[in-house]
């Protein structure tokens, strides 16, 4: 089993006609044939998009003028949105309101107070989402949501959960490179209000059979690994736990700067590294001091 | 993006907020006509820098015993007094740093009678994702401290976007301030006005501290910090111009003007990197072998190789950099596209220190040949770890 996404899952493309959802839609079209079943956009509903490289070039997808004729047409249960950010939390709420089951944005740069009206949207129904900001949601060998690259991953048994979108390549890369491969990787994305949150991805990766252990990446900021650690201490307490490496990046970084992630960020003395290594740590999890050294880590406490 | 306070207070004046009565100093020669624009006899002048702590700071260039950066002046002569001595100085506090802050600008503000203070900050609760008031009647004070030696006196109320900020959620703000009467009324008033201000101009802080109740019974505004959403830029063209540079790092600044996620620090080897997670990463394991990232530096997603050599000028513009670190994990980037920009800029700039690369993903096979075949005196890496311990044993020499 795989969390989220599997080779039957349906997915529309909100922004697909931009240049970014043009090239990620052909780059999933080629990956193990990826579900992808239409694309949106208000103005050009009832045209044809064709792909026009990569190993599924000249594969045509239909182009629908709002998300729930698009849902209605291909019986769609995912939506990814590429839409730049002026108009990306439109499109999220789109999709909310066609009652898309799972919605992945990819978009980054998101005013936050959009993202406060999303989430007041989100709670009133029954989407998830994922992101924004983030790389989108990877099972290997069966689909591919996002901009992850598909060539570093393995079929495993390994979940992985980052807020960071490159270092959960790093988590990917050497989970395969250690030859224990990955069940599913998910980035819940790097800005402060998102729709997914770290314990709602364990919640799926502890339920998950095919999922032995665990790799989790967090930053600085928010205390979103403080929350996991806790649910973490829970679940153990109710006899529910699986083996465990973390990395939190952003030990050296400096107090009241935003390191890139609109969400990176410590603030009022709140959301430093230190903080969520020992919260972490207290839970049982393994933190690795190195970004290098996570493969190895989980190795380790699977081999011990 | 930060704001100065008068500039702060000028926006909340325009939504209703009452303010005191002032005008900016922005030269000397502005000087005599802000008194001449104040009532008097009380005055307060106020130094304008991005950094709290100011009224505690202290001057550089002055005696230890000299007034801090907000003093109080009872006639029009001992307010120009002030304002000659702060003007231009260096000002420090808790939050600039040992090297301070020039005072380029100052507030002249017309004085207050005061009552009691009051603690009141509008910002996104990101526990809640919910726009939220932090209320406190520990007004003027350490706000962080409050929360941590008596945080039963700070209120959150969190407010729902569909609704705006209520009666009921004025109601709360009042019941916490401990308001009664003609402050009561005004801050009925004031809340929503906050509240909305703050969500039309995309604030990502509002924080006035200190709120204060006047002897004369009215609420008043009478200090404020604001800062904005920068992913909200694009919506506020008519806030470009609060923007002071003068405040700003300049590598930081030129960073800005090509895109990149740029912060400078204060160590010895510059790190170009992909990812906001792998740039805060590569920086800490710098520093697990031992040594200090001078920068944190995210070339982004969709660097161009112009993009590249940008980001590759300003780290080599830096003269504390002893040595580069170049850690790129393509995905949607390009490991051809980092390797030619990297290239391009070494011929632009030259190479004074050495430098390492490691690349992974996307392209990388390519990537490695351009390195590889260019003349280019470069330590390749074949993962992170390896990468940095390479970049620490080249700047050891």
């Amino acid at each position: 089993m795989s969390i989220l996404i599997n080779k039957d899952t349906r997915i529309l493309v909100q922004g697909l006609t931009g240049k970014t959802g043009t090239f990620h839609t052909e780059q999933a079209l080629a990956y193990h044939d990826t579900k992808m079943v239409g694309g949106i956009h208000p103005n050009k509903g009832g045209t044809i998009w064709t792909a026009g490289a990569g190993d599924a070039a000249g594969t045509q997808l239909p182009i629908f003028a709002s998300v729930a004729e698009g849902k209605e047409k291909t019986g769609a249960d995912a939506s990814v949105v590429y839409v730049p950010p002026a108009g990306a939390a439109t499109a999220i709420i789109e999709a909310i309101d066609a009652e898309i089951p799972l919605i992945i944005c990819i978009t980054e740069g998101i005013p936050v107070i959009d993202m406060v009206k999303v989430k007041a949207k989100l709670r009133q129904s029954g989407s998830r989402l994922v992101g924004p900001n983030c790389p989108g949601i990877m099972t290997p060998d069966e689909c591919k949501i996002g901009i992850m690259p598909g060539s570093i991953f393995k079929k495993g048994n390994v979940g992985i959960l980052s807020r960071s979108g490159t270092l959960t390549y790093e988590a990917v890369f050497q989970t395969t490179n250690t030859g224990l491969g990955q069940t599913t990787a998910v980035g819940i994305g790097g800005d402060p209000v998102k729709g997914t949150e770290f314990i709602d991805v364990l919640e799926m990766f502890l339920g998950d059979s095919e999922t032995r252990s665990i790799i989790m990446i967090g930053e600085i900021g928010g205390s979103a690994e403080e929350d996991a650690a806790q649910f973490i201490k829970d679940e153990a307490a109710r006899g529910r736990s699986k083996p465990m490496a973390a990395f939190i990046a952003g030990r050296t970084a400096p107090a009241g700067r935003t390191m890139g992630h609109a969400g990176a960020v410590i603030s009022g003395g709140k959301g430093g590294a230190q903080d969520k290594i020992e919260a972490l740590e207290s839970a049982g999890v393994k933190v690795s001091p190195s970004p290098a050294k996570l493969g190895e880590t989980l190795l380790g406490i699977l081999t011990k | 993006m930060n704001i100065h306070e008068y500039q702060a207070k000028a926006l909340l004046k325009k939504a209703g907020a009452s303010v005191s009565k002032g005008k900016p100093v922005l030269s000397l020669d502005d000087m005599d006509d802000a008194i001449s624009a104040l009532p008097g006899p009380v005055y307060v002048v106020k130094s304008q820098i991005h950094a709290g702590g100011r009224g505690k700071g202290k001057f550089l260039e002055l005696p230890q015993d000299a007034q801090g950066g907000v003093r109080l002046a009872f006639s029009p002569d001992e307010a120009r007094d002030h304002i000659r001595e702060m003007f231009g100085n260096t000002l420090v506090t808790k939050q600039t740093g040992p090297q301070g802050k020039q005072v380029n600008r100052l507030y002249l503000e017309d004085g207050a009678d005061i009552d009691r203070e009051l603690y009141l900050s509008v910002l996104v609760n990101r526990d809640t994702s919910l726009v939220s008031f932090v209320a406190s009647t520990e007004g003027g004070m350490d706000i962080e401290a409050v929360a941590e030696e008596t945080p039963e006196k700070i209120h959150t109320i969190g407010i729902d976007p569909f609704t705006g900020c209520t009666a009921i959620n004025c109601e709360k703000l009042c019941n916490a301030f401990e308001l009664s009467g003609i402050a009561r009324d005004d801050g009925m008033n004031l809340f929503p006005i906050l509240y909305d201000t703050f969500v039309a101009k995309d604030m990502s802080l509002l924080e006035i501290n200190p709120l204060v109740v006047l002897k004369d019974g009215h609420l008043r505004v009478l200090d404020a910090k604001v800062s904005f959403d920068n992913n909200a830029e694009f919506r506020h063209p008519e806030l470009a111009e609060l923007r002071d540079l003068s405040e700003e790092d300049e590598k930081e600044i030129e960073a800005s003007k090509h895109d990149l996620a740029y912060i400078a620090l204060d160590g010895s080897i510059g790190c170009m990197v992909n990812g906001a997670g792998l740039a805060m990463a590569t920086m800490d394991i710098i520093k697990l072998y031992g040594e200090e990232p001078a920068n944190f530096l995210d070339v982004g997603g969709g660097a161009t190789a112009e993009k590249v050599t940008a980001a590759f000028k300003i780290i080599t513009a830096d003269p504390q950099v002893k040595g580069i670190l170049v850690n790129i994990f393509g995905g949607i980037m390009r490991c051809d596209v980092i390797a030619e920009g990297v290239l391009t800029a070494v011929q632009e700039v030259g190479l004074k220190v050495p430098l390492v690369v490691r690349l992974e993903g996307t392209k990388v096979a390519e990537g490695k040949a351009i390195i590889d075949s260019s003349d280019l005196d470069v330590i390749a890496a074949d993962d992170l770890d390896d990468a940095a311990q390479k970049i620490v044993k080249a700047v050891r020499g």
